[in-house]
């Protein structure tokens, strides 16, 4: 199977966020770079496929030079070879400018199983995937945890809500975004980073895919969320705090 | 190109509260660009939840019944409402955000050319529409522009549903033409994973544990806490996917959903998926060092500071406090 796995760079988890001075995005000059949480399940589903039923595993990002290096860790993971869009214009796009992006890219591969994450960590859109089978004319199913090969298809388990699921079938092509926890993901062993240095990196221009920035949604300004209740913040030491709260837990909860 | 349209789904013949709460933020919208709000239903036969629906202030409510939707499919949802939205022309179509809607909504707006709006929690004057950015430690403010449709989606508990008043709507028909070659993925029965053997819903009081923690190895430091209280424990999703926990014990929309009287959440952001599972407790702790984290933004009473230092200076406090 030829599989590609769209692949996103956020900023890491723990990485604090200021609203930079214009309002409209993070100040992203100290920020740590991550692989998306739930790409890193794509992977890890596409790498399972190849080593059951053979193939090739394609990864895909586009963003600026610095996705660079979370191409490199999914090529030391055991991607084959990687295709990079350079821009670095992705704020003024939205998700349909994106997945225009994506699918012009992947086209001429012509891949029988295109990957994405659920959702990205950082615009939370959760639309890429869906907008990417659109786009490739390709039938989908959203929020995977296992792919199974079945015949000349795929029988995929997605999640419902509250501990539920649900087999879907579908015919290949096909496009599927990946929930969490399907899996267990895998590290980079030292001999998968040395191999990734010779793996090929196709770097492509959104001009040179012909795809213009244009967006019918627009990001105006962030800000902080507002607090939708007064919490009492106990402040001392880890012994006062915690004395603290157990007095409040006492007395005026009475749950102890 | 005017109107409203609110796509409303129904579970078991009835419709869902959050598609009422749909419902509410499409008068909301409607409030604020003076148009009229249609209320659209879809299945097999739709007689009922088309009389439902009609009793209340919605300007009308279309039926759109075919054979090919009594049950959900991505491809038969957007191909019929593709062809409903190209015959009525809306300037805005606003749905629930729910797992179906996130399946086929995103590829129905590409289909007409748009972006969708997803998970907004609020709508302004403009209309502007607010939703959540990085795992809900922001707040983003969406416009939409150009000609076409605007896609909007809204977040359960968002929109107060109640706010909903009654009327008595007429009612039309939307006939589709759609054929079995569309319908390309074949669906399952629901089903679940194995039999569950804690019950957090019934839990009094529960400490909850989250990526926090950092590692496997460190869990025995919440669990003693929970011991002390007589707690029950509970997780959130990453602890549950890297197989430290079972994920009986995972709190959130893809959990348990819980209403204990006191719920202790350790090392856990708050992101809406946790939140939902947990938001009815009658009373919350958070233990987080980032004082800026969406959990203190639920929480009654909170502190600030490393969880290796705060846990077991309250395991030993609750301790002390019980003897
Ligand atoms: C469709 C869908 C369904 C989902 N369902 C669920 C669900 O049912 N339940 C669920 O929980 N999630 C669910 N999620 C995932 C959810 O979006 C979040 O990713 C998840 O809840 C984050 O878990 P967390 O708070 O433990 O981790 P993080 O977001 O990584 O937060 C860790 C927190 O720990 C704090 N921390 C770190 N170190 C320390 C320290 N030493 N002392 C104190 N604090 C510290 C950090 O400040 C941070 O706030 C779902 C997501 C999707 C898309
Ligand atoms: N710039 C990008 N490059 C590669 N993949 C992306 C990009 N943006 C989004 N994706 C993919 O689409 C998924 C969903 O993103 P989103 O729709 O933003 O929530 C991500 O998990 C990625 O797999």
């Amino acid at each position: 199977m030829k599989i590609v796995v769209a692949i996103k760079q956020v900023p890491e988890r723990d990485a604090p966020v200021r609203i930079d001075a214009a309002g409209r995005w993070i100040e992203e000059a100290d920020l740590q770079w991550a692989l998306n949480e739930s790409d890193a399940y794509a992977l890890e589903e596409a790498l399972q496929l190849k080593e059951q039923h053979g193939g090739e595993v394609i990864v895909l990002s586009a963003g600026p030079e610095r996705v660079g290096s979370t191409i490199r860790e999914a090529l030391a993971k055991g991607a084959d070879r990687a295709i990079h869009v350079d821009c670095d214009d992705l704020g003024q796009r939205d998700a349909l400018a994106v997945a225009r992006l994506l699918s012009a890219a992947i086209q001429p591969d012509s891949p029988d199983l295109v990957l994405t994450g659920l959702q990205s960590d950082d615009l939370g859109y959760g639309q890429t995937g869906v907008i990417l089978a659109e786009l490739l004319g390709l039938p989908h199913a959203s929020l995977i945890l296992h792919v199974e090969k079945s015949g000349s298809g795929i029988t995929v388990k997605r999640e419902l809500e509250e501990g539920w699921f649900q087999n879907i079938e579908l015919p290949l092509p096909a496009a599927l975004t990946i929930q969490s926890g399907g899996a267990k993901l895998r590290y980079a062993t030292l001999m998968g980073i040395k191999r990734a240095k010779t793996k090929e990196i196709r770097r492509l221009t959104a001009a040179e895919l012909g795809i213009a920035a244009q967006a019918s949604i627009t990001l105006d300004r962030i800000a902080l969320p507002q607090k939708q209740k007064t919490t009492q913040i106990l402040t001392g030491t880890a012994q006062e705090t915690a004395a603290a709260l157990v007095e409040k837990l006492k007395f005026e909860v009475r749950a102890l | 190109m005017s109107g409203i349209l609110v796509v409303l789904e129904d579970r078991d013949g009835r419709i869902g509260r959050i598609s009422w709460e749909a419902v509410a933020a499409a008068l909301q919208l409607a409030s604020t660009v003076s148009q009229p709000v249609h209320a659209v239903v879809f299945g097999a036969d739709t007689s009922a939840v088309a009389a439902e629906a009609a009793a209340r202030a919605v300007n009308s409510v279309l039926r759109v019944d075919h054979a090919l939707l009594k049950t959900y499919s991505s491809d038969g949802y957007t191909h019929a409402l593709e062809q409903l939205i190209r015959a009525r022309q809306p300037e805005y179509v606003v749905f629930p955000h729910t797992y179906q809607v996130r399946d086929f909504a995103p590829a129905l707006a590409a289909r007409l050319g748009q972006s969708l709006i997803g998970d907004v929690i609020s709508i302004g004057g403009g209309p502007v529409f607010t939703r959540l950015l990085m795992q809900g430690r922001l707040t983003g403010a969406y416009r939409h522009s150009g000609g076409g449709p605007c896609f909007v989606s809204v977040q359960s508990g968002a929109f107060r549903s109640d706010s909903v008043p009654g009327g008595a709507a007429p009612i039309e028909s939307f006939v589709p033409t759609l054929d079995t070659a569309q319908i390309r993925t074949r669906t399952g029965e629901p089903f679940r994973a194995g039999a569950q053997t804690v019950d957090l819903g019934s839990a009094q009081l529960i400490v909850s544990v989250g990526r926090g923690i950092k590692e496997a190895e460190n869990l025995p430091l919440v669990q003693d806490l929970a011991t002390a209280l007589g707690a029950e424990l509970g997780a959130s999703r990453p602890i549950c996917d890297s197989g430290w926990l079972p994920m009986e014990r995972q709190v959130g929309s893809s959990g348990q959903t819980v209403a204990p009287k006191v719920y202790i959440a350790v090392g856990i952001s708050g992101a809406i998926q946790h939140l939902v599972g947990m938001k009815g407790s009658q009373c919350i702790v958070a233990i987080n060092k980032d004082p800026d984290a969406p959990i203190f933004e639920v929480a009654d009473y909170g502190i600030v500071g490393d969880l290796f230092e705060v846990v077991p200076a309250l395991t030993a406090a609750v301790k002390a406090a019980k003897q």
